[in-house]
């Protein structure tokens, strides 16, 4: 059974309709890289799976339970929303870390705040709180991270940002991790380090979804390739096939400026 | 100068007492109408927008005599006289309040709308996208954020409200204005009295300023 399953997803700002019947499944531990032109609407695919937009119509399934079907589900709850988003997690091109927080407070802080709601939390505070501040500790520990646990994000470089929003998003064990341009915002210097912490995740099996112009990586470390334009998913397969065999005329045209990079 | 503070002094003191106890009630409910309706501007409702925007705009486009003045003899008319249903007083402390909470209120309003939105919308998502509900995205990682651009127009709001209780001489409150104006009444000594209220004033305005300075620094602590 597919870990994800995505059908017949649709979605329109206005006049402009963005993503055109998008479907496409991956299976526990899978990495899928998406790959597309500026505009393609890469970013408003992975906002519809994280629920921070609503398609229009279309389905999404998670371990072949219907987490959201655009048809019954137009009014979901804001509680139904945010239990529903906890499948996935989100790293964001611009980080997106809380400046009022140090690294370990950004890891720990929804957990901690989530605890609350738990019925035992008034008599175990200090221990529950301790628990996540370890698990939070043993996150920065896996990126490299630990002996900065107590900076402010503008203490750190945009590398290190960037890890420490992914081991945020790892934080909530969510069953999807996406990502979406993780590395564009950053200096050609700093890409290496950010790609090594998800290729580290890859190995050790973690789902992710991965927008990218990082084709290189794409091909090594994804296990299939979405090239996506204007909406649609124009080919799709095992990332070999696709970034060095493509099919179609306009997956090579898009690849086509990439050749140069060293590939 | 000594002439008036040996003899009225005490009493100008005591004004400046009730300008101050008018001034921390006013800004104390106007906090709270500032954040009611700031943040009923930025949620997504766009019922909720459009009152939070006529409040604002129409406490905005009034002069603050003008409200003093419906508050104090307008509303009790409306109530006793038109409605016919009597028995309503207002004290000038409380219709002063009332006018001051709004009117600062108003101001406060614009002041958060405008701080919240100056917070990147990522802040809003990565909390979202955390499972956190919007309300404690906004308290937990919004807020705090536009509370720190908010601070210099915040103080500067307090100071203006300060000097606007001035305004509530008009309904016989007696504060530092309207208790001078007394003194001169009764001493002829308009240079020294008025130099005396403003040398008042400037003292607690200047100490308000320095305590703000400090506070904004201690906040801004641990930051660029
Ligand atoms: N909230 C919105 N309202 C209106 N139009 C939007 C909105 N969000 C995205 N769009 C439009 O949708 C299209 C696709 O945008 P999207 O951000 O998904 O592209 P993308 O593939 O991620 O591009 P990039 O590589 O530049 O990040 C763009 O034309 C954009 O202008
Ligand atoms: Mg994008």
């Amino acid at each position: 059974m597919s870990i994800l399953e995505i059908n017949h997803i649709e979605k329109s700002f206005g006049q402009a309709h963005i993503l055109r019947d998008i479907s496409f499944e991956m299976e526990q531990g899978q990495t899928v890289a998406i790959i597309g032109s500026s505009g393609s609407g890469k970013t408003t695919l992975l906002r519809c799976i994280n629920f921070l937009e609503t398609p229009d119509s279309g389905t999404i399934r998670v371990n072949g339970d219907v987490i959201l079907d655009a048809a019954v589900d137009k009014n979901l709850t804001d509680k139904e929303k945010r239990d529903r988003r906890l499948h996935f997690g989100m790293v964001f091109q611009s980080f997106n870390l809380f400046p009022q927080y140090t690294a370990l407070e950004n890891v720990t802080l929804a957990r901690k705040l989530m605890a609350r709601e738990r019925e035992d939390y008034k008599a175990n505070k200090k221990a529950i709180n301790q628990e996540i501040d370890a698990i939070g500790e043993e996150l920065l520990r896996q990126i490299g991270l630990y002996e900065r646990k107590d900076y402010y994000p503008h203490q750190l470089s945009g590398g290190q940002q960037q890890r420490v929003a992914i081991a945020r998003a790892l934080a909530l064990e969510p069953d999807i991790l996406c990502f979406d341009e993780p590395t564009s915002a950053l200096d050609p210097e700093l890409t290496g380090e950010v790609l090594k912490v998800i290729r580290s995740l890859a190995d050790k099996n973690m789902t992710m979804i991965i927008v990218t112009h990082e084709m290189a990586f794409a091909r090594d470390v994804a296990d299939k390739v979405i090239f996506m334009d204007e909406g649609v998913i124009v080919e799709m397969g095992d990332s070999n096939e696709v970034i060095n065999n493509p099919k179609q005329e306009r997956t090579k045209q898009f690849l086509s400026r990439y050749t140069n990079e060293g590939m | 100068m000594i002439q008036i503070l040996v003899g009225f002094g005490p009493m100008m003191l005591k004004a400046l007492g009730q300008t101050l106890l008018l001034a921390l009630l006013g800004l104390f409910f106007a906090c709270i109408i500032g954040l009611i309706f700031g943040l009923m501007n930025v949620v997504k409702n766009k019922a909720c927008n459009i009152i939070a925007t006529i409040f604002v705009d129409v406490i905005r486009g009034v002069p603050m005599i003008v409200l003093a003045y419906f508050i104090f003899f307008g509303i009790p008319y409306l109530w006793n006289n038109m409605l016919g249903i009597g028995g309503m007083t207002l004290t000038a402390l409380t219709a002063g309040t009332i006018c001051l909470a709004l009117n600062c209120g108003a101001y406060m309003a614009e002041i958060i709308r405008a701080g919240i939105q100056s917070v990147d919308k990522g802040q809003m998502e990565a909390a979202r996208s955390l499972g956190l509900s919007y309300g404690v995205a906004m308290r937990k990682v919004v807020l705090p954020q536009a509370i720190r651009t908010m601070i210099p127009s915040i103080i500067n709001q307090f100071i203006i409200t300060l000097k606007d209780t001035s305004i509530l001489s008009v309904i016989g409150f007696p504060e530092l204005v309207n208790t001078t104006k007394n003194v001169v009444g009764i001493t002829f000594k308009s240079f020294q009295a008025w130099a005396l209220a403003g040398l008042m004033y400037l003292v607690v305005i200047i100490a308000l300023s320095r305590l703000a300075k400090m506070l904004e620094r201690r906040l801004n602590r641990g930051r660029e």
